[in-house]
């Protein structure tokens, strides 16, 4: 009779579909997964060490290259980390470009998601036009910082310059295009029907478990639990912004992704009341040249980035550097569950799965 | 025009015969000039083919595609050969040595194998086979072979699953590809390409069996191992699958055994559905090759706009749907044809 044997296979760290060093190490039994190991660190560049040795200026550069995919959301959390520290004031126009800015950000990160499920999927088309509409977002941060991907914009205190003048038209247009956009990646990628064969049903994630997990962002919207930092615990100035928190409901890689692609209408919605409510002014308020916050005093700050919970912890010790940080990186936590996701699903599923938890790997390792 | 390239080889032959050699000779000679043409086409064809491929790609994404070698990027395949053949040939040091180097020769053999029943114009076959349908659906099936001897051979886990992946989809839609010819070849009455070309006179075949041109048409897509059903390479989960451990010309001659087989495939479609060479105004050989063209472009448009499926479904897709509805056409088309006899058609 047939006997058949179990064998492991490494999905990663080099593989096309890891979205960076992760390395699965996956116990299979033909196509089916019995067992999923996530090993990391592979992108381990001791962020939160190096921090250690910087002043709490000098690490925004850094913080950038936490979640490069959206790399406003780990500088917006960072600072305003120190500033809670530290006391420092921010100006009224400051936080609206902060939240513009923090929006196209997710919107731009959850574009690579939506295109790299359709490339891990196999749809090579579907990646191209996602990324098309990324690159004007990339236009408009090149516009304000000078940068496309490692924006370092944010500033304890402020930012580092004003909008300039060509932003808002092309923010506006890009506005516009947003149904258009949503309704294309709806025809190509949600629509159709072999994805939605491979996606539904596939990695369930149950409430429970997400919770037991610490599971945050789409991920855990997706289960059907509204929990977005931006309405429980707003930072900022989000609580003057009228949205919703899109949830799913059996918590698959098929509402996921409907999630997010419902996510990117709503920050489409949150950045033009920004754009309305925005006041004229300063951008930076004035702060001291070496920040020194009183010794023993330590603080907490999380924000809702595109991944999930963000959050840095930073304690002083009386010094302009910072004795510890510590970043909850919400792709390290959301990336734990994929082993129990994966159990007894197909190999091509591990690969939807993992691109549907949507983890950046510069983030999760730090 | 029309006979244009027939009567090259007529005067061959008289002038070989000519020279004092027996009519014998004068064939062989004949028909090993046949074989190099025909190989010599299809080298050129597929550089055509990748370049064209890559046009509609970017085309379909919005992009420019290849474009700086050349009028229109042409030039960008040759290139592109070139550096494949200068690349070093790497074989792995456990791997099974004969079996991994012979496994893309004997792949690119049996592509070639396909064009020998394909007429490609009027009289045009170079072996016009009686049972030439039979000869195209065996040959093309021993492709899955030459993948599992490379997946095999390789002795690497990824170019196993997609060996194995390839040898049960080949085998499931062996099945409703052969079942969809069927219907084709009881309304012409012969396995032989060219008289199911002269069949169509009248009326193609797409109209008379529209079913059956559709489950050819998904069944010659994963035959192809092409997307949406390249279970084989699969590259975002099996990063190469077979060919991973493929290295310069090597890889190269998979690649040149896959378009290869698309342009077959693709041929034996327009022979048997669209019908084949004939076609008013132009050569015979003319009609044909814009024929093939076309289907070709099809199986592109489906590869780059479909995400892949998955290996269960597909293989459920396959014998749940593609097989019992090739089989309810062979009863309608039986069923048809008995109804016209007994009108008095």
């Amino acid at each position: 009779m047939f006997e058949t044997d179990q064998y492991t296979i490494n999905i990663g760290p080099q593989h096309p579909s890891t979205h960076g060093g992760l390395h699965v190490e996956a116990l299979m039994d033909g196509e089916t997964v019995v067992d999923a190991i996530v090993h990391l660190g592979y992108v381990h560049r001791s962020v939160e060490k190096i921090a250690e040795s910087r002043t709490y200026t000098q690490f925004i550069p850094y913080a950038s290259r936490l979640d490069y995919l959206a790399s406003h959301l780990p500088t917006l959390g960072y600072v305003q980390a120190v500033e809670k520290l530290t006391g420092v004031e921010v100006p009224e126009r400051t936080e609206y470009i902060r939240v513009i800015l923090a929006e196209l950000s997710r919107i731009a990160s959850h574009e690579v998601f939506v295109g790299s499920l359709a490339i891990d999927l196999g749809a090579t088309t579907g990646l191209i036009y996602c990324l098309r509409d990324r690159e004007r977002i990339m236009d408009m941060f090149e516009m304000s910082s000078g940068q496309r991907l490692i924006t370092s914009y944010m500033r304890i205190g402020g930012i580092s310059y004003d909008l300039p003048d060509e932003f808002f038209p092309a923010v506006k247009s890009f506005l516009d295009n947003i149904p258009r956009m949503i309704d294309e990646y709806t025809g190509l990628i949600s629509g159709n029907e072999i994805l939605q064969a491979r996606c539904q049903g596939i990695g369930i994630l149950t409430a429970e478990t997400a919770l037991a997990y610490g599971v945050t962002g789409p991920n855990l919207r997706a289960s059907g639990i509204a929990y977005d930092i931006r309405k429980v615990d707003p930072y900022g100035v989000y609580s003057r912004f009228d949205f919703e928190v899109p949830i799913g409901e059996r918590g698959d890689c098929m509402e996921r992704l409907i999630v997010r692609i419902k996510e990117i209408e709503q920050s489409g919605r949150i950045i033009r009341q920004a754009l309305e409510q925005m006041p004229a002014g300063e951008v930076k308020d004035k702060v001291p040249k070496v920040l020194k916050p009183e010794k023993g005093k330590e603080v907490y700050h999380r924000i809702e980035s595109s991944k999930g919970e963000l959050g840095f912890y930073l304690l002083s010790d009386g010094t302009e550097k910072p004795s510890r940080v510590h970043v909850r990186a919400p792709s390290f936590v959301n990336l734990m569950v994929l082993p129990l996701i994966s159990r007894g699903c197909k190999l091509q599923d591990i690969i939807a799965n993992i691109a549907t938890l949507d983890p950046v790997l510069g983030e999760s390792d730090r | 025009m029309e006979n244009l390239i027939l009567c090259m080889a007529h005067a061959l032959t008289s002038w070989l015969v000519s020279l004092g050699l027996s009519p014998w000779w004068a064939d062989l000679i004949l028909l090993t000039l046949q074989w190099t043409t025909i190989v010599m086409i299809i080298t050129f064809n597929v550089l055509i083919l990748i370049w064209l491929e890559r046009k509609v790609a970017g085309f379909m994404q919005e992009r420019l595609g290849p474009n700086r070698l050349g009028p229109f990027g042409l030039f960008q395949t040759i290139a592109d050969t070139l550096k494949l053949l200068t690349k070093e040939d790497i074989i792995p040091a456990r791997a099974d040595k004969w079996i991994f180097m012979t496994a893309p020769m004997f792949f690119i053999i049996v592509a070639v194998l396909l064009y020998a029943v394909i007429p490609m114009g009027k009289d045009m076959a170079v072996v016009d086979l009686n049972v030439g349908l039979f000869y195209f659906i065996s040959v093309g099936s021993l492709s899955t072979i030459c993948i599992l001897m490379a997946g095999w051979g390789s002795n690497n886990k990824w170019s196993l699953l997609g060996a194995m992946r390839s040898v049960a989809q080949m085998i499931s839609y062996e099945i409703p590809l052969a079942f969809s010819l069927l219907g084709v070849v009881m309304i012409a009455g012969s396995l032989n390409l060219s008289a199911i070309v002269a069949a169509q006179h009248k009326l193609w075949f797409i109209i008379l069996q529209p079913i059956a041109f559709v489950t050819y048409f998904i069944a010659a897509t994963a035959e192809l191992n092409r997307g949406p059903f390249d279970m084989p390479e699969a590259e975002q989960e099996l990063t190469a699958g077979a060919y991973t451990e493929y290295t310069g010309m090597r890889w190269a001659l998979f690649f040149l055994a896959e378009y290869t087989n698309l342009v077959a495939v693709s041929a034996l479609a327009s022979t048997l559905f669209l019908g084949g060479w004939l076609g008013p105004w132009l050569p015979s050989w003319i009609w044909i090759i814009i024929k093939t063209y076309m289907v070709m472009l099809i199986f592109m448009w489906l590869k780059w706009t479909f995400p892949r499926i998955r290996m269960d479904h597909l293989m459920s897709f396959s014998w749940k749907v593609l097989i019992p509805i090739s089989l309810i056409n062979i009863i309608i088309t039986g069923a048809g044809i008995q109804f016209l006899r007994g009108m008095g058609w």
